[in-house]
């Protein structure tokens, strides 16, 4: 009996202590759960309410139309609507153009400099390096005036093309709409050129040198060697910048604004632009603005997709 | 033909430098010269200084504009860094199912284009303008709520916390720190550089912003540097030299970020693509 009791009582007292910790155990593990929701959870209301519910409201509008706050549901007629109007499609074709001409300029432009300056031989590398990045810290809107001045009718560019023969009158560059483009885009360019670098630099000094080395002995150009050796080697960077370019080319707004207005007419309008003109400029008509500003959605969409089943099929 | 190469590539490295740096030295030789001499071209340094600077202040609300840029920027800077730490931690720490669900979701808000949700944002301000003036339409305060919290941060913080030890949160719980106090005990102090490279970006970003600005404030005594500098830009008879001073004013805060802390600069922009 007693030999029993004292039995009972070893076996009992470890298993209600381990019953307790796995007990304890698990609510800490809960707590520590709940700690972690609390971690996290202002920053997923706020995106929440200040991007999420705004998407969807922007959706909801698009189907609707009326001045400032006396809006009705009209159905599809945004939408059909944009297919008629002459100033949605110049900006949808302006924006167009400033993408497939600007964003792959910039992307060779900036993977031709790096690859350039990684060359371990190059001298004066941190002065070219820090020069070409430099453009990145004016903002926006100060680097939009200055080249406004730049390229104005008595600006300094038409004053060094004029003194050095190459053109033989001023060229109005704002007021004529293939040069504003021209403007427009060299001014991004300018801009962002030295922000790409930098990307692929980084991602340049992971690339082992003897690649190089091998490459050579086996006797590939230089040429061959920047297509078959450094393109491969950085395209999941090379995918990510394509991609935040396009995203940020795609919403250009500050440039267009400062730098020609979307004149001459509407020669250089974007779409970003066009929302705002819609809802703030003109008559407010928030509906049809949210309707424009979906094709901004669906190009965003559909364009990351597409550059991601290139980047994918060439693996 | 390798020296040939050689002038190519240094021919090629200098113009583009030159064409980089010239914008800057035109502004800079431009605020020491009358407009009239800007106007002609000249590219050299001038006496004019004191005068444009004097004219700058006198005509244009520069210090106003300059205190709401400060304020935005540096509220954004704070809220931005608390809050995307806290998250990004609590993503990568406290790691579940759930929230790397959540996470996923939060990602593609990096994707929603700032147009298409500015008309509903411009609404919402609008309908609690009367009841919280502080943060309605025309206030600083709804400058500064929706680029407060975005998913880029979190995703840099977390990014950054895949290489804070966890160990040391073992270490503090085990100390007896609660939750909280083991992130701004522990976590914090540790990832000081990573906070330098978020803050210098998150300022960056909320000092060069324009749009929203421009949606959400009204009154010109609201006005930050952007919007000052975009309505000087537009005006008929522009005095260069004055311009000019009030645009390189606005580029020096970022302009000497950038060169005192170019290595935390460059690690802010990695950190979007590390790991």
């Amino acid at each position: 009996m007693s030999q029993l009791g004292t039995k009972k009582a070893e076996v009992d007292l470890p298993v209600r202590t381990k019953y307790e910790e796995s007990r304890r155990q698990k609510t800490g593990v809960f707590f520590k759960k709940k700690v972690g929701w609390l971690f996290i959870i202002v920053s997923v209301i706020a995106i929440t309410i200040f991007n999420f519910y705004p998407m969807v409201q922007a959706f909801l509008l698009s189907f609707q139309s009326g001045m400032g706050a006396n809006l009705e549901y009209v159905g599809l007629d945004n939408w059909r609507r944009l297919f008629g109007d002459p100033t949605f499609i110049a900006a949808l074709t302006n924006t167009t153009i400033y993408l497939l001409i600007q964003v792959p300029l910039m992307i060779v432009l900036a993977l031709f400099f790096s690859v350039l300056l990684n060359d371990p031989k190059l001298k004066f590398k941190s002065f070219f390096r820090i020069a070409i990045f430099l453009p990145c810290v004016t903002s926006l809107v100060a680097y939009s005036v200055v080249f406004k001045y730049l390229f104005g009718i008595d600006g300094i560019v038409n004053q060094f093309l004029i003194n050095f023969g190459f053109i033989p009158q001023t060229i109005n560059f704002l007021a004529d709409p293939f040069w504003a483009k021209v403007v427009i885009i060299l001014a991004i360019t300018w801009r962002w050129t030295g922000y790409n670098m930098i990307f692929y630099l980084a991602a340049l000094q992971n690339v082992d040198k003897s690649i190089y080395e091998a490459a050579k002995i086996d006797g590939a150009s230089s040429f061959q060697q920047f297509f078959q050796i450094t393109v491969p080697m950085l395209k999941p960077i090379i995918l990510f910048t394509s991609i935040t370019s396009t995203i940020g080319t795609l919403q250009i707004f500050d440039e267009i604004v400062n730098i020609t207005n979307g004149g001459p007419g509407n020669a250089t309008i974007s779409i970003s632009q066009y929302i705002y003109n819609l809802s703030f400029e003109y008559t407010p008509d928030f509906g049809y603005a949210s309707t424009v500003s979906y094709v901004i959605v669906i190009l965003v969409v559909i364009l990351s997709i597409i550059q991601f089943r290139v980047a994918g099929e060439k693996k | 033909m390798n020296s040939l190469k050689r002038i190519f590539i240094y021919t090629f490295l200098s113009v583009a430098a030159i064409v980089s740096i010239f914008p800057f030295l035109w502004m800079l030789t431009s605020i020491t010269n009358k407009s009239v001499d800007v106007t002609q071209g000249r590219l050299l340094p001038g006496t004019h200084l004191i005068e444009n600077l004097k004219t700058l202040f006198a005509t244009v609300d520069i210090v106003p504009a300059l205190i709401n840029s400060s304020i935005i920027a540096i509220i954004t800077t704070f809220l931005t860094l608390l809050l995307a730490s806290l998250a990004g931690y609590g993503f990568e720490i406290h790691r579940s199912k759930g929230k790397d669900i959540i996470f996923t979701i939060l990602l593609l808000s990096m994707m929603i284009p700032f147009a298409a949700i500015m008309i509903p944002l411009y609404r919402m301000f609008g309908s609690i303008s009367e009841t919280a003036p502080l943060i309605g339409i025309d206030s600083l305060g709804a400058v500064i709520l929706p680029t407060a919290t975005t998913a880029f941060f979190i995703f840099f913080f977390r990014q950054n916390t895949k290489m804070f030890p966890k160990d040391l949160v073992e270490a503090g719980r085990i100390d007896g720190l609660s939750e909280i106090g083991v992130f701004f005990r522990i976590y914090v102090p540790t990832m000081k550089t990573t906070y330098a490279a978020a803050a210098i970006i998150a300022f960056m970003n909320s000092w060069n912003n324009y749009l929203w600005p421009l949606v959400i404030l009204q009154s010109p005594e609201k006005r930050t540097i952007p919007l000052l500098i975009s309505n000087l830009g537009s005006s008929y008879s522009p005095d260069y030299g004055v311009i000019m001073s009030a645009i390189v004013i606005a580029t020096l805060p970022t302009a000497l970020v950038f060169f005192l802390m170019q290595k935390h600069f460059v690690a802010g922009m990695m950190g979007s693509v590390k790991g």
